[in-house]
C-alpha cells in the first residue's frame, strides 16, 4: 500500500511495538510462525511417506515413530505435519476470503451509510443470528465435498463478524477532522477510503483476520469430523475423524486421537493471543486504568500517553463482537 | 411505551430471521445441489420418462415460486417430509430427538455458566496474580480445543467410570421411574460434562472482563469509601452488574451450544438432534437435514428472542 509514508511508517512503528511489549503477542507469532515453517517444508522433513504402511496397525510409539502408528500403520508425525499443511491452508485461505469480503461490506456500510447500510447489516444480522455450523453442514453437504468448497462454505460464517466490528470502526473514522479536511479538499470516496479510511481500520483488519484463523481451524475440523471435509487429503480434522471411525478408542491408541487435537489447539491459541494483543492495544480502556481489587486502588497499567494508537474509539459493536466471535 | 416498541422490533427481527432460514433452506436444496431429480434417480441409465416421471411426482416440473409456495404451506401444517432413510414424518422423529437434546445441553450449560462465573470473578479479583494467568489461560486452552476431540479424550480416560455410550442401559429390565432418570442422567454426565468443557472458557474471559470493567466504575468506588467488605463489594456490587453483558453473550453463543451439541451427541451417540444431523449427513438424507437445520435456527433464534427480553428487563436502559 502507497500511504504517505510518515503515515505508515507510525504505523509500523505501532505494531512493532504491540509485538516488542506483549510477551503475549510474541508468544502467539513464535507458536503460529512454528506451525506455518513446519507446513512450508513439510515435503523435506516428513520422516516417512504418508501414503505408505510403515508398521502395525495401531503401533504404540516407539524410537523410531515418537508418537506411534495409525490404523493403516502410517507414521503418526508425518501425518500430523502434512495434516498441519493442509489445515493451515484452509484457515489462512478461508480467513482471507472472510476478510476481503467482510471487510469490503464493513467499509463499504459504514462509509455510506444510508440506505445500503441498512441493508447490508440486516442481511448481517441474519447471517449472525442463523447458527453456524448447521449452515455450514448443510451447504457443505449439499454443495459436495472439495477443498475450494471447504474454504468457501467456512469463508461464509466468518465474514459477518468482520462485517460488523470493520462498520463500527468506518464509522467513527469517516466522521474524524482529517477525513472531513481531506474531503473538502476535493478528494473522491474512492481515494478516502483507500488512502484514509483503510488505514486506520487496518489494524483491527488484522487483529480481526488473526482471530478469524483460529475459527476457521476449529471449523474445520468439525466439519471433516462430520464427513464434511475435503476428500482424499489429509487434515488434522480428518485424523481426528478416522480415529473416531476406526476404532482408535477403544483400541487404545490414544497417539492417534491426542497429537492433532494439541496442535489445533496451539494454533488457535497462538492466534487468539496474538489477536487479542492486538486488540487490547487498540482498545485500552480496559488496561488504562482500573481499580485494582486487591488494592482497591485506582492504578495506571500504562501509562496513557505512549498508547499513540491510530483508533482508541471503542464502541459497544466491537466490544460485543468480539467476546462472541470465538469458537 | 419504549420498553412496548422495542419489544416488538426484537420480535419482528425474530420472525424475520425465521424466514429468511426457511428461504435459505428451500433454495439452498434445490439451487446447489443442479438436478435434484437426477440425485434422486441416480440409477444407472435412468431413462428420460423415469427422470420425467419423478419430477412430475415431486412436484418439481412447476416453477421455482409455485415449489416455494408449496413448500411454505406444507410447512405451516407441520409438515416437513419424510425421511429417505426411516421412512417416518421428519417432524415425529426430530421431536422425540429435540426432546432428547435439551436435557443435555441445558446441563451443560449450567456447568459452564457455573464453572465460568466462579473462575471468571476469581480472575478479575486476582488480576495480574499468578492465579488469574494459569485460570485464565487454562479457559483459552479449554475454548481452543476442538470440541470432539475433547469429548474422544473424555471418553478415553473416563469409559471406565461413566457411561459411554447412548441414553439408557438396555439391560436395565423393568426400571422403576427414578432408576431410569438415574440411569439416563449417568449417561447424561459425560456428554454434558463435555460440553459444559468447551463452553466455560468462552465464560470465564467474558465474565473476566465485564468484572473488569465494572470494577473501574465510579459506583465501586464509592461502595468501596463507605466502608464495604471486599466480598460485599465484589458479589453484591461489581458482579451483579457484570453479569449484564454475560446474559447477552451466552445468549449470543448459543449457536456455539447448538455446534457443540452436534459433536458431542456423534461422539457419545446420544440420540439427539445433533445425532440426527449427523445420520442424516452420511446417509444423505435430505429432508432430514432440512429438517434438522430448520428446528437448530428457530430454536437459536427463539432464545435470542428470549435472551433480549431477559436483558430489556434486567437493565432498562437499553431499551431507550
Amino acid at each position: 500500500m502507497s500511504a504517505p509514508s510518515s503515515f505508515s511508517r507510525a504505523r509500523q512503528h505501532w505494531l512493532w511495538r504491540v509485538l516488542a511489549e506483549s510477551g503475549q503477542a510474541k508468544a502467539g507469532l513464535v507458536v503460529l510462525g512454528i506451525f506455518v515453517l513446519l507446513a512450508l517444508v513439510a515435503p523435506w522433513i516428513e520422516p516417512y511417506d504418508i501414503h505408505q504402511q510403515v508398521g502395525p496397525v495401531y503401533a504404540s510409539p516407539s524410537l523410531h515413530h515418537p508418537l506411534g502408528l495409525d490404523d493403516g500403520g502410517i507414521d503418526m508425525v508425518s501425518l500430523l505435519i502434512q495434516g498441519g499443511r493442509i489445515s493451515l491452508i484452509v484457515g489462512f485461505a478461508a480467513s482471507l476470503v472472510a476478510m476481503v469480503v467482510g471487510g469490503g461490506i464493513g467499509i463499504v456500510s459504514g462509509y455510506y451509510g444510508g440506505w445500503l447500510d441498512t441493508v447490508l447489516m440486516r442481511i448481517t444480522d441474519y447471517f449472525l443470528v442463523i447458527p453456524d455450523l448447521p449452515l455450514a453442514i448443510v451447504v457443505a453437504a449439499v454443495w459436495g465435498p472439495s477443498l475450494t468448497h471447504l474454504i468457501l462454505v467456512i469463508a461464509l460464517l466468518l465474514w459477518t463478524t468482520t462485517a460488523r466490528v470493520i462498520r463500527a470502526q468506518t464509522k467513527s473514522v469517516r466522521e474524524r477532522a482529517f477525513v472531513h479536511r481531506v474531503r473538502s479538499l476535493g478528494a473522491s470516496d474512492l481515494r478516502i477510503i483507500a488512502r484514509h479510511v483503510l488505514p486506520q481500520i487496518a489494524p483491527l483488519l488484522i487483529a480481526n483476520t488473526v482471530l478469524t484463523i483460529a475459527v476457521a481451524i476449529f471449523d474445520e475440523t468439525a466439519l471433516a469430523f462430520l464427513g464434511l471435509g475435503a476428500p482424499n487429503s489429509v487434515t488434522w480434522g480428518t485424523i481426528i475423524e478416522f480415529a473416531f471411525l476406526r476404532t482408535a478408542i477403544s483400541s487404545g491408541a490414544w497417539w492417534a486421537v491426542i497429537p492433532a487435537g494439541l496442535c489445533v489447539a496451539l494454533v488457535i491459541m497462538g492466534c487468539f493471543w496474538l489477536g487479542q494483543a492486538i486488540e487490547d492495544a487498540l482498545n485500552p480502556r480496559l488496561k488504562v486504568s482500573y481499580l485494582s481489587p486487591r488494592s482497591f486502588r485506582v492504578i495506571r497499567l500504562r501509562n496513557q500517553d505512549t498508547q499513540s494508537t491510530p483508533d482508541t474509539q471503542s464502541t459497544p459493536d466491537t466490544q460485543s463482537t468480539r467476546e462472541v466471535e470465538q469458537p | 411505551m419504549p420498553r412496548l416498541r422495542f419489544v416488538l422490533r426484537r420480535l419482528a427481527f425474530a420472525i424475520a430471521t425465521v424466514f429468511v432460514a426457511i428461504t435459505l433452506n428451500f433454495f439452498l436444496f434445490r439451487v446447489l445441489p443442479g438436478d435434484a431429480v437426477r440425485n434422486l434417480a441416480r440409477v444407472p441409465h435412468a431413462s428420460p420418462g423415469l427422470q420425467h416421471a419423478l419430477a412430475r411426482e415431486f412436484g418439481l416440473d412447476k416453477p421455482m415460486w409455485e415449489q416455494y409456495l408449496i413448500y411454505l404451506r406444507e410447512l405451516a401444517h407441520g409438515n416437513l417430509g419424510v425421511s429417505f432413510t426411516t421412512r417416518q414424518p421428519v417432524s415425529g422423529d426430530l421431536r422425540q430427538a429435540l426432546l432428547n437434546t435439551l436435557p443435555m445441553v441445558s446441563l451443560g450449560t449450567i456447568f459452564a455458566i457455573l464453572i465460568g462465573t466462579v473462575t471468571g470473578v476469581v480472575s478479575a479479583w486476582r488480576r495480574g496474580t499468578v492465579l488469574d494467568r494459569v485460570s485464565t489461560n487454562l479457559a483459552i486452552a479449554f475454548y481452543s480445543f476442538p470440541t470432539q476431540w475433547l469429548a474422544l479424550v473424555l471418553l478415553i480416560y473416563l469409559s471406565n467410570w461413566l457411561p459411554s455410550h447412548g441414553m439408557t442401559n438396555d439391560f436395565l429390565v423393568d426400571p422403576s421411574f427414578w432408576q431410569h432418570e438415574l440411569d439416563v442422567l449417568r449417561h447424561m454426565l459425560l456428554p454434558s460434562l463435555t460440553l459444559g468443557l468447551t463452553l466455560y472458557g468462552e465464560y470465564t474471559l467474558i465474565v473476566r472482563s465485564a468484572m473488569l470493567e465494572t470494577l473501574g466504575e465510579d459506583y465501586i468506588l464509592t461502595a468501596r469509601a463507605k466502608g464495604l467488605r471486599q466480598r460485599q463489594v465484589i458479589l453484591r456490587h461489581a458482579l451483579r452488574n457484570a453479569m449484564l453483558p454475560t446474559i447477552t453473550l451466552i445468549a449470543l453463543s448459543l449457536g456455539y451450544i447448538v455446534a457443540g451439541a452436534i459433536l458431542i451427541e456423534t461422539v457419545f451417540s446420544w440420540p439427539g438432534i445433533g445425532s440426527a444431523v449427523y445420520e442424516a449427513v452420511t446417509k444423505r438424507d435430505y429432508p432430514m437435514l432440512q429438517g434438522a437445520f430448520l428446528v437448530l435456527t428457530v430454536s437459536v433464534v427463539f432464545f435470542n428472542f428470549v435472551a433480549d427480553l431477559l436483558y430489556a428487563r434486567l437493565d432498562p436502559r437499553i431499551t431507550e
